[in-house]
Formats: structure tokens, C-alpha cells, sequence
């Protein structure tokens, strides 16, 4: 992160110009604005709910079962549709590694 | 070159530290363990659940751990305690322990001294003659290119794969550009992000060791049958805005740095040489931790988002946070804050500077704050069953 990039009143952060998704840098109320920069570009979002220091929210449209992208990796999929605007957490995205409980687990009694 | 302070050892390895650990070899010397430490207080105990009913690798896990805690340079001498019907041999423990170090270990058993109060009478005699040894060990310059830096994180949130951790591979990539050694650790927490770190490996070998440590990991969250998030990513780290493993394994591998990966090792193995090394382990705090010191790491960095007490009985353990309400908070626990990252005061290069002032200054003597504080966290992770 860059000093510059704080100067100019970016309050989220993405951390790659392939992500989805971007870190807010404070509390964010609904209705409110966060301005990120993407691909050089300053851009301005709305957001939909209320959304916590350092959660996620979309900066682009992403579908029931895509990937949900941060550091221009997959950090998921989104189990709903989700709109640009929108906190990005466990209630509408999963993991797709670790997860014993869609295998076959052998030793549950 | 900076140069720190060390204490050398026999062998010729330095320690940055000059403690005097007792071993319990089993849970049943615990007590007698904890009571000749209460009566010598400058000395240190690793209690611990294990060392009786333990087969296989669960026997060996054990055994490699406390004949690591021994070994570490930053322990003066050793006395064991064993109680003398363990699994666990303290003659064979003994035996590794003097010959690869050359340093002084005393050994008492429980039903051989008597029972509890005479070993605990004859345990403080030898911990003060011991000490009288230890104490004459003097202090020398050393450069810092012999310093082996464990990097470590727990209790993870947004913060720390965007400032905590980064400026840690900074910090770490400079040690390393001073000819030093950095440990990664928590296969659980690379779980996502491992084709990045194997990319990094100086060979295919060696990225292949990786990537078999990782799938044996996640086929055993298989066995188990349940979905890691909850268990990890934390509840803590889920407050904290973390949503899945991936994205927590994102955040946590940039504290390396970006050096190559010189080999993977397994848990608890001795650091081999110079370079950056990858060692299999657990995520979880105490155990990595644990793991780390018993395979020779002077020292661990851990970046802390949510604010981690955690500290080990023979290596300093440093506390950095990324989150500027922690770094208030818990002040009394946290001894690097780079918030002002997150706020565009500082550089991540700024704040790997300081990361690095204080690992010099503490690898100089300077206390981290976990040892004023008197944290002293140990545990041995588990494998199979008891019998």
C-alpha cells in the first residue's frame, strides 16, 4: 500500500486489478460511499448493508458458484448471487478447500 | 553487519538465550517438574499431556519434541524428570541431548529418588548447581546471519494479510539478505495459497514435498469428515473478516518474504542451514510454536491481528499487530505496531524496518514482551490415539 493512495481518501482497498471483492479500511454504514482504486483507476461504490472494518464488499456482480477473487486468487465461491455493494462474508460465500463434510468422511459413528 | 548477542554452546551453535529447562518426560513428572522450577523461579518447565500410552509416530512426536526443546542453543543445560514407567526413555533422551550439544544434562527419576518430595528436594539441588555451570557460559558478539527467525501468525484478521504480515517479509527478506534463516510453519494455513509458496521452491523436489504435506493434511479434514471453517478460519478470525481458508492462507504467506524456498521440513526437524525453510506443522499457535523451538528457532515473529498472548518458556516471542484498535488494546502484549500502514503513514518497508530493530535489539538481550509478561505457552500436537 502505497502513502499516496491513502491521500486520497481511499477507505478500501484492492489488492489486485483481477479482484472481485474489495477490504474496507473503517466502518461502513448503508448508503454510504467508499472510493477504491482498480486498474489505476479511482472508483466510487455505494454500499447496500452496513459492513464492518476489514470485511469484504463486491465491486462487481458475482454469480451463485463463481469464484470470489482477493490478492487475484480464489478465495471461494458464492453460494447466492451477489451485487456490486454488498458485504462479501460467510453467509454468502464458501470455501472450496478443507471441506471433509462433502467427502466421505470413514470414521463417523 | 548488525551484530547480536550469544551464548556458545559446545557443539558451536549460539543461543540467544541461557535458560535452564527441566523436562517432565511424561505427564506424571509434571508436578515434581513444576515444583523444582517454583523452587529455582530463574529456571524454566515445559509440563505437558504426553509421554505414557503413546505408540508409533505419536511416541516419536513426543520424544523428537522434548530432545528439541534440550537441544535448542538457547537452552543452557537440561535436567530430566521422568518417573521411570513411561514410554518415553530419558536415558535415550539424555544420551541425544548430551552428544549433540555437549551440554550439561542431569537426570532424576521419580521412583528411583524415593517419590515426589525427595525429587523434588534433590531436583533443586542440581537445578542451582547447574545454574552456577550456566552462568559462567559468557555472552559474545555474533553476526546476525546466525540468527534462525521463526514467522508466525495466530489470531488472524483482515489486517494481517494486508500489513502485519507483509511488512514481516520484509523484515524477513532483510534477514535473510544479512545470510540469516526464516521458518515458515502451519500447513493448514497455506491451504489455498501453496502453489504460491511452492513457485518459490528451489526445486521440483522440493516443491513436490510441499504439496504432499498439504494433501496429506487436507485428506485427514477429509477422514474427519467436517468442514474446517469454524475450526479455520476461527470464530475470531471470522469476526475479524476472514471468510474462508483460501483467503486466510493469502493473507498469511507473504510473511516469508520473497525468497526462494530452500527445502520443507517435517514437524519439529532440525534447522539443516542458512536460507528460508518451510516446516510442516499445525496452525495452531502453541504447537507451531512448540514445534518451531524444538527444531532449533532462536525466536518467532508473530503478527497478530486480533491480539495473541502467546509465548514459549525458551524463546522470545514477539508480538505484531496490523490493527490499530489491538495495538491499544492489548498494549501490554503487542510489541510491534504497523497500523500506520493501514492509515498511509508508513511504508510496508518502514514498518519491516522497525519489525527488524526489534528483532536485533531482542536477539541483543532486550526482552520481548511475552517473556516480562511470563508467557510460557508448550504443547505437543497429536497424531493417532491414546492406549
Amino acid at each position: 500500500m502505497s502513502k499516496l493512495e491513502y491521500e486520497q481518501d481511499i477507505t478500501s482497498i484492492v489488492m489486485s486489478d483481477n479482484d472481485n471483492v474489495a477490504t474496507l479500511l473503517k466502518d461502513l454504514e448503508a448508503g454510504q460511499t467508499l472510493l477504491y482504486v482498480i486498474n489505476g483507476q479511482k472508483e466510487v461504490l455505494t454500499a447496500k448493508q452496513s459492513i464492518p472494518f476489514g470485511h469484504k464488499i463486491s465491486i462487481k456482480p458475482i454469480q451463485r458458484l463463481a469464484t470470489v477473487i482477493k490478492y487475484g486468487e480464489v478465495i471461494g465461491a458464492a453460494t447466492t448471487d451477489i451485487e456490486p455493494g454488498e458485504h462479501v462474508h460467510v453467509h454468502n460465500i464458501e470455501g472450496i478447500r478443507g471441506r471433509g463434510d462433502k467427502a466421505e468422511g470413514d470414521r463417523k459413528l | 553487519m548488525s551484530m547480536i548477542k550469544g551464548y556458545r554452546r559446545p557443539n558451536g551453535k549460539i543461543g540467544i538465550r541461557n535458560h535452564l529447562l527441566i523436562i517432565p518426560t511424561v505427564i506424571c513428572a509434571n508436578h515434581v517438574a513444576n515444583r523444582i522450577q517454583q523452587a529455582v523461579p530463574s529456571s524454566v518447565a515445559i509440563p505437558h499431556q504426553h509421554g505414557c500410552s503413546q505408540i508409533g509416530e505419536d511416541k516419536d512426536r513426543t520424544h523428537k519434541l522434548l530432545a528439541g526443546m534440550g537441544k535448542n542453543p538457547n537452552v543452557g543445560a537440561v535436567l530430566l524428570i521422568s518417573l521411570g514407567c513411561e514410554v518415553i526413555d530419558a536415558k535415550v533422551l539424555k544420551k541425544e541431548i548430551e552428544e549433540e550439544t555437549g551440554k550439561p544434562v542431569e537426570w532424576i527419576d521419580i521412583q528411583d529418588a524415593g517419590g515426589s518430595v525427595k525429587a523434588i528436594q534433590k531436583g533443586s539441588e542440581v537445578v542451582k548447581s547447574l545454574f552456577k555451570e550456566i552462568e559462567k557460559v559468557p555472552q559474545v558478539d555474533v553476526p546476525l546471519s546466525e540468527l534462525i527467525l521463526g514467522v508466525k501468525c495466530g489470531g488472524s484478521d483482515a489486517t494481517s494479510g494486508l500489513c502485519s504480515n507483509p511488512a514481516l517479509g520484509k523484515a524477513a527478506d532483510q534477514l535473510l539478505g544479512h545470510g540469516g534463516t526464516i521458518v515458515m510453519g502451519e500447513t493448514t494455513e497455506i491451504i489455498g495459497a501453496e502453489h504460491l509458496v511452492a513457485q518459490k521452491a528451489v526445486s521440483e523436489e522440493v516443491a513436490n514435498k510441499l504439496y504432499a504435506y498439504v494433501d496429506n493434511f487436507e485428506k485427514e479434514v477429509e477422514r474427519i469428515g467436517a468442514d474446517m471453517r469454524g475450526g479455520n478460519p476461527s470464530p475470531g478470525n471470522i469476526e475479524g473478516g476472514l471468510s474462508t481458508i483460501e483467503e486466510k492462507s493469502l493473507g498469511c504467506i507473504s510473511k516469508a518474504g520473497t525468497a526462494p524456498l530452500k527445502d520443507v521440513l517435517s514437524f519439529a526437524e532440525e534447522i539443516p542451514g542458512n536460507g528460508y525453510y518451510f516446516m510442516d506443522s499445525p496452525g495452531n499457535d502453541i504447537e507451531c510454536v512448540s514445534g518451531m523451538a524444538a527444531a532449533g528457532v532462536h525466536m518467532v515473529c508473530f503478527t497478530t491481528g486480533r491480539g495473541t498472548p502467546t509465548g514459549n518458556p525458551i524463546i522470545p516471542v514477539i508480538k505484531i499487530t496490523g490493527n490499530e484498535h489491538t495495538a491499544v488494546k492489548m498494549l501490554d502484549n503487542i510489541d510491534v505496531d504497523t497500523s500506520p500502514v493501514m492509515k498511509g503513514k508508513e511504508t510496508t518497508e518502514e514498518a519491516g524496518n522497525r519489525i527488524l530493530e526489534t528483532v536485533i535489539k531482542t536477539a541483543q538481550g532486550e526482552l520481548a514482551k511475552a517473556e516480562i509478561l511470563g508467557h510460557q505457552e508448550f504443547s505437543i500436537s497429536r497424531i493417532s490415539i491414546s492406549l
